[in-house]
């Protein structure tokens, strides 16, 4: 399998006038196509960083990132962000909300309108595509920011703890939700998250990250049978494998 | 939303509990408008206060009858009217194209930004006589005068509602590759909506204070000048009667703003 993501050394500084901080140091990881990656560490070691560089919104300070083989110069094209919190647009439809990328895109063909009416509509949301996010549940919110990122057909999804501001029962069911349309919709995904039960539960590779400056500190593959992570974590396994990445991070 | 019959007795009660309390307020609004204007015509016509210097409710309506069928009441409001919307649509438009290019460029924002502090601390009034000297003793210089007092709380109130735009949307926005026209036009412009609104709330009363404030200084015409004109000559009946139709504009323009917000902001629950 051809490698989709490969990150070699890469490190990056802020400047700021009173310090200089490395949030990333020598940081090493690919992935292949359709692997779920997680990205484990303290807050502040410099997640959020990690994707902003993958995005192509920040450029290393060295070290070198390639996508699809070919080293990324500036903004990358093929990719679907998505934030804490759904970051929904409250004076815009759901509909509208949803056609932002292809807007933002100069695509907002009668084509890919079609498209992204189809996902709305095959992930249960079209009854609602005229109804501001303010009416909707937490959970509905945070699948049609999915959509949002998916209308582009991008090829790799970063998701930046996505389910962090949602309550304990809603985060269980909108991250099964969640990872139920990335693998229907067959998307590589780079998920970073400080909740070492969700990158469990929903990963096939989970970097953990040192404090910062964040380097891997180890690389699991947890691999637990079941087909979604509710199932996951009732696995016998999933016990062992909390333990063992918990004390990582301690 | 529920029809009112699909509701429970208990709701039923709830919503009739509300409705008598909103109703209490508003009988009591107008109780103590009325009490008070009752109070004031009684203490006046019983002499126990003068009312040569006080005015009474019953002189300010024939007052402004008067004004009406004698005095071109009409011609007055409509002066300072047209001064005040003019002044208020300026100060307005301006304020907001210049926070769009002090938002647009930090370096811009960076080398203004001390002037729009002294400017804003300055009271406005004190550059009366330079007003004067500049715009002539008419409708001109009145206009500045509401423009200067305007403008700059437009300018300060606008920017703040650009600059309090959430990072993580124009993120959002960036990953998704938006320049920076897009980012305006899409996040910062309709996301300050509100601020924008509330800017609009401020300048009806900015607008206000600058022209009659400018017709306190020059004027032949208008309210403020038939303020200013009552006052000189002791006719405390005058002065009252202007005031109130002063006090009925100014409430009407800002009302006509509470309804521009229902409309706008329709995507709230
Ligand atoms: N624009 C910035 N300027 C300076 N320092 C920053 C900036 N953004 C983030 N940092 C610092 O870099 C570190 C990593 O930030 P971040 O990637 O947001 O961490 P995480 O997402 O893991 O919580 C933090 O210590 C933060 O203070
Ligand atoms: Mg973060």
């Amino acid at each position: 399998m051809n490698k989709l993501l490969e990150l070699k050394d890469v490190s990056f500084t802020y400047q700021t006038m009173t310090d200089e901080i490395t949030a990333i140091e020598n940081l090493t990881f690919s992935c292949d196509d359709g692997q779920f990656v997680s990205i484990i560490g303290p807050s502040g070691c410099g997640k959020t960083t990690i994707l902003s560089l993958i995005a192509g919104l920040l450029q290393p300070t060295s070290g070198s990132i390639s996508f699809e083989g070919k080293k990324l110069t500036g903004r990358n094209e093929s990719l679907g962000y998505m934030l804490q919190k759904d970051q929904l647009f409250p004076w815009r439809t759901i509909e509208k909300n949803v056609l932002l990328p292809l807007e933002i895109k100069g695509k907002n063909t009668p084509e890919n309108r079609k498209y992204a009416l189809n996902l709305l509509e095959k992930y249960g949301l079209k009854d609602f595509i005229k109804n501001y996010p303010d009416q909707l549940s937490g959970g509905m919110r945070q699948r049609a920011a999915l959509i949002r990122t998916l209308v582009s057909e991008p090829k790799l999804l970063l998701l930046d703890e996505p389910f962090s501001a949602l309550d304990y029962q809603t985060r269980l069911s909108v991250c099964d939700d969640v990872y139920n349309i990335i693998k229907e919709e067959k998307k590589t995904t780079v998920l970073v998250t400080h909740d070492i039960s969700e990158a469990i539960s929903m990963s096939d590779i989970i970097l953990v990250l040192t404090a910062r400056p964040s380097k891997v500190k180890s690389v699991h593959k947890p691999q637990i049978k079941g087909d979604s992570p509710l199932r996951r974590r009732e696995n016998p396994e999933f016990g062992s494998w909390f333990e063992k990445i918990w004390r990582e991070l301690n | 939303m529920k029809k009112n019959n699909d509701f429970s007795p208990r709701h039923a009660l709830y919503l009739k509990k509300v409705k008598t309390e909103n109703a209490i307020v508003w009988i009591l609004r107008f109780a103590i408008l009325i009490l008070g204007l009752l109070l004031w015509e009684i203490l006046a016509i019983t002499g126990i206060i003068d009312s040569f210097i006080t005015s009474c409710p019953s002189k300010i309506i024939t007052t402004i009858g008067t004004l009406i069928t004698e005095n071109n009441l009409f011609y007055h409001m409509g002066v300072t009217l047209y001064e005040t919307l003019l002044g208020f649509f300026i100060a307005v438009f301006a304020g907001y194209a210049i926070a769009l290019v002090l938002w647009w460029s930090e370096r811009c924002r960076r080398v203004l930004e001390p002037y729009i502090v002294v400017l804003n601390s300055l009271p406005k009034i004190a550059l009366g006589p330079v007003i004067i000297v500049w715009c002539g003793s008419g409708s001109k210089a009145i206009i500045f005068m509401a423009v200067l007092i305007g403008i700059i709380v437009a300018i300060i109130t606008m920017l703040n509602g650009f600059l309090a735009t959430d990072p993580n949307k124009i993120l959002l926005l960036r990953s998704m590759g938006a320049n920076k026209f897009q980012i305006l036009t899409k996040l910062v412009m309709p996301g300050s909506l509100p601020t924008f609104i509330s800017m609009l709330k401020i300048s009806v009363g900015m607008a206000w204070i600058g022209s009659i404030m400018g017709e306190y200084l020059v004027s032949r015409a208008g309210l403020g000048y038939l303020i200013v004109y009552g006052g000189q000559v002791f006719k405390l009946d005058l002065v009252m009667a202007a005031t109130v139709v002063l006090c009925i504009l100014a409430t009407l323009m800002y009302a006509a703003v509470a309804l521009l917000e229902k409309v706008v902001i329709n995507y709230k629950k």
